[in-house]
């Protein structure tokens, strides 16, 4: 994507607009997917692909710089490792309540039900904050190598 | 009026949309048609009750992997090379196909309620996601039944993502 085509791609006021007034709904989205994953469809996986066309989306029409300047690129790298390390670390944090590795009914030692609800919610925070940046960052490294 | 099910209808157009997609020269327009087979499998997903998965298919292969696969055709050229037909390869996606389909022969049909997999391990998914008060069993299955598993995809993702980085990353020193 060369210069002059993102030139002409912000100078569209149709697509701004649309895009601009799209975007807040993208992310709203995320989130619902995200936390109503327990109730509804969608999870994680799901959350963070919807975060990251979002993201895409915005890089696409403003141009991958206004899109760096929201979310830099440091924060993608490092939360791709965040990421799982969040699942990881929740592994190790059912072993310190004495459980077996990821079993989440630990996390709360009166209450398995409850336990295993937040071992899920942290665990799928880890699959979106590592699918989210994953997709953007290559996005971001794609978009960003022809100039 | 004859009475043709959405099913039979979108497969008609995922077939005719790949074969657009192969015959096309120009690759722009070929990763268009891409985006469209994406979606039309996301209608799929929808009838067969996979939400989760076509709302995937819809961002991942719609949207995501569209803007990737342009980007890509940015930097290297949108047309094919003219190359003369090659009966090789055409034989072996033929005959991987062909295997595919002998596959699915011994699968259960479609909705079928007898299938192996609703009465004998479903029904401990449903009963063990009731247990723990999560009424998406989809949500239990990944994240408690098959943590492991899902930790594993999760790390692909990353690995994939390194793959990425180690063959495209420019420093901000490259590039100046």
């Amino acid at each position: 994507m060369n210069a002059p085509k993102h030139m002409r791609m912000r100078e569209k006021l149709i697509l701004r607009v649309a895009a601009k007034s799209l975007l807040p709904f993208f992310f709203l989205f995320a989130l619902y997917v995200q936390f109503h994953g327990d109730f509804g469809p969608g999870g994680g996986f799901q959350a963070g692909v919807i975060f990251a066309a979002g993201i895409v989306l915005y890089g696409l029409i403003y141009g991958i710089e206004a899109a760096q300047a929201v979310i830099p690129r440091i924060w993608v790298e490092i939360g791709v490792a965040v990421g799982v390390l969040i699942w990881g670390g929740t592994g190790i944090a059912t072993m310190q309540s004495g459980g077996r590795y990821l079993e989440y009914g630990k996390l709360d030692p009166e209450h398995v039900v409850h336990g295993q609800h937040l071992g899920i919610m942290f665990v799928e925070l880890g699959v979106l904050c590592t699918v989210a940046s994953g997709m953007t960052l290559i996005f971001y490294l794609f978009a960003g190598r022809g100039r | 009026m004859m009475d043709v099910p959405i099913e039979a209808l979108l497969f008609f157009l995922l077939l005719v949309t790949a074969l657009t997609v192969a015959r096309l020269r120009d690759l722009y327009a070929a990763s268009m048609m891409t985006a469209i087979f994406s979606l039309l499998s996301a209608g799929l997903f929808v009838l067969m009750d996979a939400v989760d998965v076509a709302f995937t298919e819809a961002a991942v292969g719609a949207g995501v992997a569209t803007v990737l696969s342009l980007g890509a055709l940015s930097l290297t050229g949108s047309r094919e090379a003219k190359k003369r037909a090659q009966v090789f390869p055409f034989v072996v996606v033929a005959l991987t196909g062909a295997a595919l389909i002998y596959g699915t022969l011994d699968m259960p049909h479609y909705g079928d309620a007898n299938a192996v997999i609703h009465s004998h391990l479903a029904p401990d998914f449903i009963e063990g996601s009731a247990e723990l008060e999560i009424p998406n069993v989809v949500t239990t299955v990944l994240a408690s039944y098959r943590g492991y598993d899902t930790f594993g995809e999760s790390f692909v993702v990353f690995t994939a993502v390194l793959g990425v980085i180690l063959m495209l990353y420019r420093s901000k020193k490259d590039a100046s």
